[in-house]
């Protein structure tokens, strides 16, 4: 089951793309997924290689080193890998995105004078804009891909996802962003003010439409105000911001960008996973990959197992006894070791049941991208470079 | 640490469940509002994130704003904030809004997405509405039972209405605050309920959220819901019988017995046995940092996910809650 004739194209599209994105619902294990993908890479080829984590658990995060938030890309030391017992080929980077950082950086960059810059970042609406905006932290992961990207540091990036509503909401956020700035109604919502100045009156034309009347009526004059003051100077950042929400839009597109899809074998995740592979191909992106996590041996499914387990549930006692005449030392009490037998054996059973279900969602799965690899639920979590070159192991199998 | 005492949950008037995705929040959600109707309760079951996906947990197609019975007693709604906000005008301001929540509706994502809470404050304030009609006996709501944004957005979900009251200066909306806030602060009517599972990121989140909570909100806490609880294979003398039959000679007398499938049995006992170890240590990380009631719900090996396993959820939770 593990590997299987896909396991080769993983590895070649780690070798060939320069960006692959991790995506999938909450708690399928995307984030471990990705540094393990670029644990792989750095281990089987020369190059540099970096990962980009949204959300890592701490034990993971200090792994890669990675104590604390801030945009800065830190190499993993030769000799913590060689500890682990990895010998790389190639050098591992890893960064954790800082989403308040990443939007001051935009701003400063785009607005046309420091006096500007500041005054954006001073707003209370900025803040609410950046942080509670739900598309903010997806436009903001990928923008920062693009600047690394753009800075041809790396050989190859990958990165993770932010955690969504929808899987799919960060593929649209250059565009919405772009759309949002840039849109008839955000004109429309602030033209009253735009006549009568930055901070001048409205002109009463206007302000007797029915709209602003209701909006009055709801919201206070003021609270509108204040929106439109903050869009007034954020607008100033207009044409750059535009250009480069078009730059990013167009490097997800790229050849050289491909898309892994992260899933476990339950029922929602795997929807949402399915429902975001017919997205992406639908939408012109590359489909590079979908990665089952977490499944269950396929031990679980053999009738070896099964029948194993049907002579201890009918028969432990003459088992357990068999076994104490073989081992007397080891296994002396037959009332014990025949209770234990049975809880073997309902254990086999009730995990059995999940594993024929993860292998039916598997069957139905509609749509599959040429490389499908399974990953094997481990037993322990995820917190080291050990775990992660095990991931590895299986995703390049 | 922990209170022992089971919670007066189904007591409240207005439940709200969150969790990191991925752990059953929505699965606990509908079980607490099926266990809920059981026990004779009219119950409101609204979803807020817009995936649709409540409704099959009691295998009925999906709802929409208006509440549809999908169980006996179980009236499910799905949250949307423009017919809310069109409801909100129909019957605060008795605003003509025909032909005029086009653009309005449009206007109000714009406004939605630069100021904080004015999305939220029509999930929050429709849910509170509900609660309020029926504690002044307008509505007949026993309890109201609702599916929230998960732990990275619920604080600003509830934390709506007072964010509004700061940034509306005057007008209708900042006076209806003040009744959300009050009603969302009450102990007697609403509770906050944190689903988990015991791994290490939901565990992580759990312990945070219950943190922010106490900081920046004023909405009681309830119970910590721990789903997904692996079953404890062996007792500590048990584990020394099967560690012995892992071992090459008990090993080799197994296969004799019962073929190669003894290995794949002893695999999994050990797979089933060093998943529950890892998950152990979560909770009792959990334990040791929540003081608030924990209720745990089994891992369900099961086939499929419809109303049968919610009703066995239902169940469990009903024996958690001393019922």
């Amino acid at each position: 089951m593990i590997g299987g004739p896909g396991a080769a194209r993983m590895e070649a599209l780690l070798a060939t793309r320069e960006i692959v994105v991790f995506c999938g619902s909450g708690g399928v294990g995307k984030t471990s997924t990705a540094a393990a993908a670029a644990l792989a890479a750095a281990t089987s080829f020369e190059g540099r290689v970096l990962v980009v984590t949204i959300d890592p658990a701490r034990r993971l995060a200090n792994a890669l080193g990675l104590e604390s938030f801030g945009n800065v890309e830190r190499r993993i030391p030769d000799d913590l890998l060689r500890a682990a017992g990895i010998r790389a080929r190639g050098e591992l980077y890893a960064a954790m995105l800082d989403t308040k950082r990443s939007w001051d950086d935009l701003v400063l960059r785009h607005a046309p004078n420091e006096e500007t810059a500041y005054r954006i970042l001073d707003n209370r609406m900025y803040h609410n804009v950046t942080s509670r905006f739900v598309q903010s932290h997806d436009y903001i992961a990928m923008e920062r891909l693009y600047d690394i990207h753009a800075t041809g540091s790396y050989d190859l990036i990958v990165i993770d996802t932010p955690p969504t509503r929808n899987a799919i909401d960060f593929l649209d956020a250059p565009k919405r962003m772009a759309d949002f700035f840039g849109g008839r109604l955000l004109r429309w919502l602030t033209m009253p003010y735009r006549i009568g100045g930055r901070r001048g009156a409205r002109l009463v034309n206007m302000a007797g439409r029915p709209f602003y009347q209701l909006a009055d009526r709801i919201l206070g004059g003021q609270f509108l105000q204040d929106i439109a003051e903050f869009f007034l100077n954020f607008e100033t950042m207009y044409s750059g911001f535009i250009e480069r929400a078009q730059a990013v839009e167009r490097l997800l597109h790229d050849r050289r960008t491909s898309f892994a899809v992260v899933t476990t074998l339950e029922g929602a995740p795997l929807r949402e996973a399915e429902f975001f592979c017919e997205e992406l191909t639908a939408r012109g992106y590359h489909l590079g990959a979908l990665v089952l996590n977490k499944t269950l041996p396929a031990m679980l499914l053999g009738e070896a197992g099964a029948r194993a387990a049907s002579v201890l549930e009918t028969d432990a006692d003459s088992v357990a006894a068999e076994l104490k005449g073989a081992a007397p030392e080891l296994l002396p009490d037959p009332v014990r070791t025949a209770r234990v037998l049975r809880t073997i054996a309902a254990s086999f059973r009730n995990f059995s049941v999940i594993a024929r279900r993860e292998a039916e969602l598997r069957a139905e799965l509609a749509r599959q991208p040429e490389v499908v690899v399974t990953i094997p639920e481990l037993e322990g979590d995820i917190t080291d470079l050990e775990g992660l070159a095990a991931i590895g192991r299986y995703l390049l199998a | 640490m922990r209170t022992s005492a089971a919670p007066d949950l189904l007591g409240r008037r207005l439940l709200f469940f969150t969790g990191k995705g991925g752990v059953g929040k929505s699965t606990v959600t509908a079980a607490t509002a099926l266990l809920a109707a059981q026990r004779g309760q009219r119950v409101l079951l609204v979803e807020v994130d817009a995936k649709g996906n409540l409704t099959r947990l009691f295998e009925r197609p999906p709802v929409g704003f208006d509440p549809v019975e999908v169980f006996p007693g179980v009236f499910a709604m799905q949250m949307n904030t423009e017919a809310s906000l069109r409801e909100y005008l129909r019957l605060n301001l008795r605003v003509p809004v025909l032909g005029r929540l086009g653009p309005l509706a449009g206007a109000l994502d714009f406004v939605a997405t630069a100021a904080p809470g004015v999305k939220e404050i029509l999930t929050v304030g429709k849910v509170c509405w509900e609660a309020r009609e029926s504690i002044e006996g307008r509505a007949d709501w026993d309890l109201i039972v609702v599916d929230a944004a998960a732990t990275g957005h619920v604080v600003a979900q509830l934390d709506a209405p007072r964010a509004i009251r700061e940034l509306v200066q005057a007008g209708p909306i900042r006076g209806q605050t003040e009744w959300m806030v009050d009603l969302l602060s009450d102990p007697a009517v609403t509770a906050l309920n944190v689903v988990t599972s015991p791994e290490e990121m939901p565990v992580n989140e759990t312990i945070e959220l219950v943190e922010r909570v106490r900081q920046e909100l004023t909405v009681p806490l309830g119970a910590v819901v721990v789903n997904r609880v692996l079953p404890e294979l062996f007792t500590r003398d048990d584990q020394a019988v099967f560690d012995a039959l892992r071992g090459p000679e008990a090993t080799a007398v197994l296969e004799r017995i019962l073929g190669l499938g003894a290995v794949a049995l002893l695999d999994a006992a050990r797979l089933a046995v060093s998943l529950r170890r890892t998950r152990a240590a979560h909770l009792a990380e959990l334990r040791a940092a929540v003081d608030l009631p924990l209720l745990y719900l089994p891992y369900l090996f099961v086939r499929d996910h419809g109303l049968r396993v919610t009703r066995m959820v239902a169940d469990r939770l009903g024996e958690e809650l001393g019922l």
